[in-house]
């Protein structure tokens, strides 16, 4: 048995085959299916979720190996309200088909976690290892400035709220 | 307000009988009277028309959704005319039945057929809502205008939302088709706007929407093993030893229809011959394949082996081998001899695979007589009477549930996955959840297949280009018809335009499956024309861009009215659109080039320049501009996405796609060995749209053939080298 917390949720994976791939571990035996297959060989970034933070493929981590990690997916990126890249995702109508969008999404605020304001070449970097079929990395690139912007405001707005608490 | 599109939950629990009251539209676009007086009142006004209780205004999209965006801008054209609240507007997937035609999305045809039923069906209802309103305030129906899903009475000043008034209009009879107006285009106030996808917020969410993500209860999993070389059929296996590995159910033969497999997605229900191996989730099914071992039976195997097609659809053109006359205008023969300038240039493109980035998969539950399907095919149309004959069911007894796919491009058109699944979900007794590899989608895709052009132009000495010939090598299963996507079809240019055309072609043999790829045809025939086209002009001393508009010429509509017809007026426009736009003739950086390209297909005028910069092989794709014509503009923010998307997606498979063939069987296996452009490659695009105001046409095909030409021509005039084989990796180019 395996015990790893899912979006914040303790999930135990019982009598399955250790060297499954995490992504089929979610996909059929935690109910997660906002991770997608494209490849199973870590070409295509469709399967793009968080471990312990950081952006990782799926399809190449078995799930015996993960007892006591920390895995996140799309499913759990949000909290009260969407995170801002996701939010960035709709207002520029990112997706056409939709398929790679969730491991893009990863990728994309995994990103932002460390470089909140990163270049188009620190954007191209972190981006190359996620393909779409359909075309979309212009409105990818533009929707990560867009939250690139929103979460540095909201940063600094955070920020100014501080002082102005510590200085009342 | 904008749910999910495809839930399966909410698929099931739809009143499917409701829906298929009120009126429904024949597949000529004339509305069947179906009086809905003896009805219920209830939410339902028409079969794409549901106002719900809170208000809310639920619209089906007939046709499947891949990523082309129809389950937005159809929905669109009807909350247009209903004048619906585009906020509180729900896109769903309609139900797979008979009453909403033809269910497929092919040809970019799902915007220009459904226009004006999607119109009639909103306009209809609006006037169904706006009769109760006139009747229940005993006002003037004239007197009454609609917003935002109300009705308003001006003088008196009531108002009613639509919610109010729809049980009401559900009892009306169905007015007369003539008592229905129609908006004119300067009163729209959705369509020609961006508006996100439908599906944007489920998508970024990691709703369960897709094909893949289809789970009924007790189903089972499974994974089809098929002959590498193509129609090999499997004679035994260790089906025993596969038996008893760790979470596998059953293993057994399926024995499979023989060949060859042509690309036939109304008739055919065959399937090749394999091995499934059924088991308790999807990583237990795969694993198992590591210990399976067949002896496959080659004898009606494909031996295909895609260099010998290569030579020797070359030295059928090098030695002018001719077998069937295409089309022929005018007297070429005269025209070659009295031409100041002639040239002639090969020119040729590999098999490509679709590899959508979905694989293919479905789910099947054909336990019992009543078979239920939820796929992301892009023919559902079509399953019901197919799977009807390989079962044995009544058609009757056959559900199919649209779900969204993860890309099509074509892919998705044959449905031979949802027969395998059929098969193995009737032996198992259970519902079957087949999932394709990655490298099952790309060993037995329908390709697109290779094509080989020679072409020679005759040029008068002022420049006017009045000879054309063409002659194709086309792969043929039998010897005497060119296999799906492998020939040419007379476009009206050349054929109509300039004076003097001959095609001809000759057959090569070859068995590896064929089909619709992305524009089929124009994706590849493009690329020879356009690319030839600024040869002659090259070798004429003449600037391309005027050349080309010379070539066009100015003869209007070669068929009047017609929108899939070149029109050269709007040919003109959308040309000097985008070379305006991309500054054409302006002085470019050390090293940079532009190239230029037009093309018109399924119905849209299509003009892209692309400025590279070439070190040694190496091509940097700087920018792109295009310019479209698809007529009237339904979602703009869609419409622009698949400008944007098939620049990327044709730049992607001119870099460095290719299949090759070896004993029948395909050589590359995953995205490793057949790389997809990634984001550091792809260039910044530039879309302008010419609204002309003509019938809408659709989007999800017609910029891809003029890339790679453009981006060609562009190389030429960088480094004057001239690429006359796709993709560019075979001359050592690549693209950084
Ligand atoms: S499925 Fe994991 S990288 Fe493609
Ligand atoms: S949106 Fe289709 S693969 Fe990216």
């Amino acid at each position: 048995m395996t015990t790893i917390t899912i979006n914040g949720k303790d999930h135990s994976f019982n009598g399955i085959d250790p060297a499954m791939p995490l992504l089929w571990a979610l996909r059929d035996h935690a109910g997660i299916q906002g991770v997608k297959y494209g490849c199973g060989v870590g070409q295509c970034g469709a399967c793009t979720v968080w471990l312990d933070g950081f952006a990782v493929r799926s399809c190449q981590l078995t799930v015996g190996a993960l007892e006591g990690r920390v895995v996140t997916t799309v499913e759990g990126l949000a909290t009260a309200t969407l995170h801002p890249v996701q939010q960035a995702w709709i207002d520029h109508d990112v997706a056409q088909c939709g398929y790679c969008q969730a491991g893009q999404i990863m990728s994309a605020a995994a990103l932002l976690e460390r470089n909140p304001s990163p270049t188009d070449d620190e954007i191209d970097a972190a981006m190359a290892g996620n393909l779409c079929r359909c075309g979309t990395y212009g409105r990818i690139k533009s929707a990560i400035k867009a939250a690139s912007g929103a979460m540095t405001a909201s940063a600094l707005f955070y920020n100014a709220m501080e002082a102005e608490e510590l200085s009342a | 307000m904008n749910q999910p599109s495809n839930s399966i939950a909410n698929t099931d629990r739809r009143d499917f009988l409701k829906i298929s009251l009120g009126l429904a539209l024949s597949s000529t676009g004339s509305i069947s009277m179906m009086s809905l007086a003896s009805a219920e009142a209830s939410g339902t006004l028409n079969a794409y028309v549901n106002i719900n209780a809170d208000g809310s205004v639920t619209i089906y999209g007939p046709n499947p959704e891949v990523g082309q965006g129809v389950n937005t801008s159809l929905p669109m054209i009807v909350a247009e005319e209903l004048d619906a609240k585009w906020e509180d507007v729900q896109c769903e997937a309609a139900p797979v039945q008979q009453q909403y035609g033809m269910q497929f999305a092919g040809g970019s045809l799902s915007i220009p057929m459904r226009w004006d039923e999607m119109r009639k069906m909103g306009a209809t209802a609006r006037e169904m809502l706006c009769r109760a309103a006139a009747s229940q305030w005993n006002v003037p129906r004239d007197e009454l205008t609609t917003a935002d899903s109300m009705v308003r009475h001006g003088p008196s000043g009531k108002s009613g939302h639509y919610k109010d008034l729809v049980a009401a209009a559900s009892l009306i009879s169905v007015p007369d088709e003539a008592d229905v107006r129609l908006k004119a285009p300067a009163d729209y106030r959705l369509l020609g706007k961006r508006i996100s996808n439908a599906s944007a917020e489920g998508i970024a969410t990691g709703k369960p929407i897709f094909g893949i993500d289809a789970k009924v209860d007790a189903m089972v999993y499974a994974s089809f093993v098929k002959c590498p070389s193509i129609g090999g059929v499997a004679k035994s296996a260790n089906l025993e030893a596969v038996r008893a590995l760790p979470g596998v159910i059953d293993a057994f033969i399926l024995d499979g229809t023989p060949g060859p497999y042509n690309f036939d997605i109304r008739e055919s229900h065959a399937i090749q011959s394999g091995v499934a191996i059924v088991g308790k989730d999807t990583w237990s099914t795969f694993k198992a394949r590591e210990a399976l071992k067949v002896d496959w039976d080659l004898s009606a195997a494909s031996q295909d082996d895609s260099d010998s097609i290569e030579a020797e659809a070359l030295a059928a053109l090098a030695t002018g081998r001719v077998e069937a006359e295409i089309e022929r205008a005018g007297d070429v023969e005269a025209a070659f001899a009295n031409a100041a300038m002639t040239a002639d240039s090969t020119y040729s493109t590999d098999f490509v695979s679709h590899a959508q980035l979905e694989p293919q998969g479905v789910l099947v539950s054909a336990a019992t007589s009543a078979v239920e399907v939820w796929t992301s095919s892009q023919t559902p149309v079509f399953i019901t009477s197919n799977l009807a004959k390989l079962l044995d069911v009544t058609p009757g007894n056959i559900t199919v549930h649209q779900l969204r796919g993860g890309g099509g491009f074509g892919r998705r058109l044959s449905n031979e996955y949802i027969f395998e699944a059929a098969l193995i979900s009737r032996r198992v007794g259970a519902p079957v959840k087949l999932q394709w590899k990655r490298e099952d989608d790309m060993a037995f895709d329908y390709f697109r297949a290779p094509t080989y052009y020679q072409l020679q132009g005759a040029v008068t000495d002022d420049g006017q280009l009045v000879g054309w010939k063409n002659l194709v090598a086309a792969a043929s299963t039998d010897g005497e018809n060119a296999n799906y996507g492998a020939s040419y079809r007379p476009y009206d240019f050349p054929g109509k335009v300039i004076p003097n055309v001959v095609v001809e072609q000759s057959f090569v043999k070859s068995q590896t499956p064929t089909g619709a790829w992305r524009a089929p045809i124009s994706n590849v025939y493009a690329f020879a024309e356009q690319s030839f086209i600024a040869e002659l002009a090259h070798k004429a001393g003449q600037d391309h861009r005027a050349f080309l508009l010379n070539a066009i010429g100015d003869k209007g509509w070669i068929k009047e009215g017609d929108m899939a017809s070149l029109n050269t007026a709007r040919a003109r426009a959308t040309i000097e659109a985008v070379t305006k736009a991309a500054g054409w003739g302006r002085k470019l950086p050390e090293g940079h080039g532009l190239g230029l390209a037009f093309f018109l297909s399924h119905s849209g005028h299509i003009a892209e320049v692309a400025e590279v910069s070439v070190d040694g092989k190496d091509i940097t794709v700087h920018d792109v501009w295009v310019a479209a014509d698809v007529g009237q503009v339904v979602n703009l923010s869609g419409l622009e996405n698949q400008l944007q998307g098939s620049v990327v997606d044709g730049l992607s498979t001119m870099a460095a796609q290719r299949i090759s063939i070896k004993n029948g069987a395909v050589v590359q296996s995953n995205y490793d060995s057949y790389p997809l452009l990634r984001m550091p490659q792809s260039p910044r695009v530039h879309v302008d749209v010419l609204n002309s105001g003509y019938r809408p046409t659709g989007a999800g095909e017609p910029a891809l053939p003029p890339l790679a030409p453009a981006v060609c021509n562009a190389v030429f005039d960088a480094c004057g080298e001239r690429i006359k084989a796709l993709p560019i990796s075979k001359e050592g180019f690549k693209i950084v």
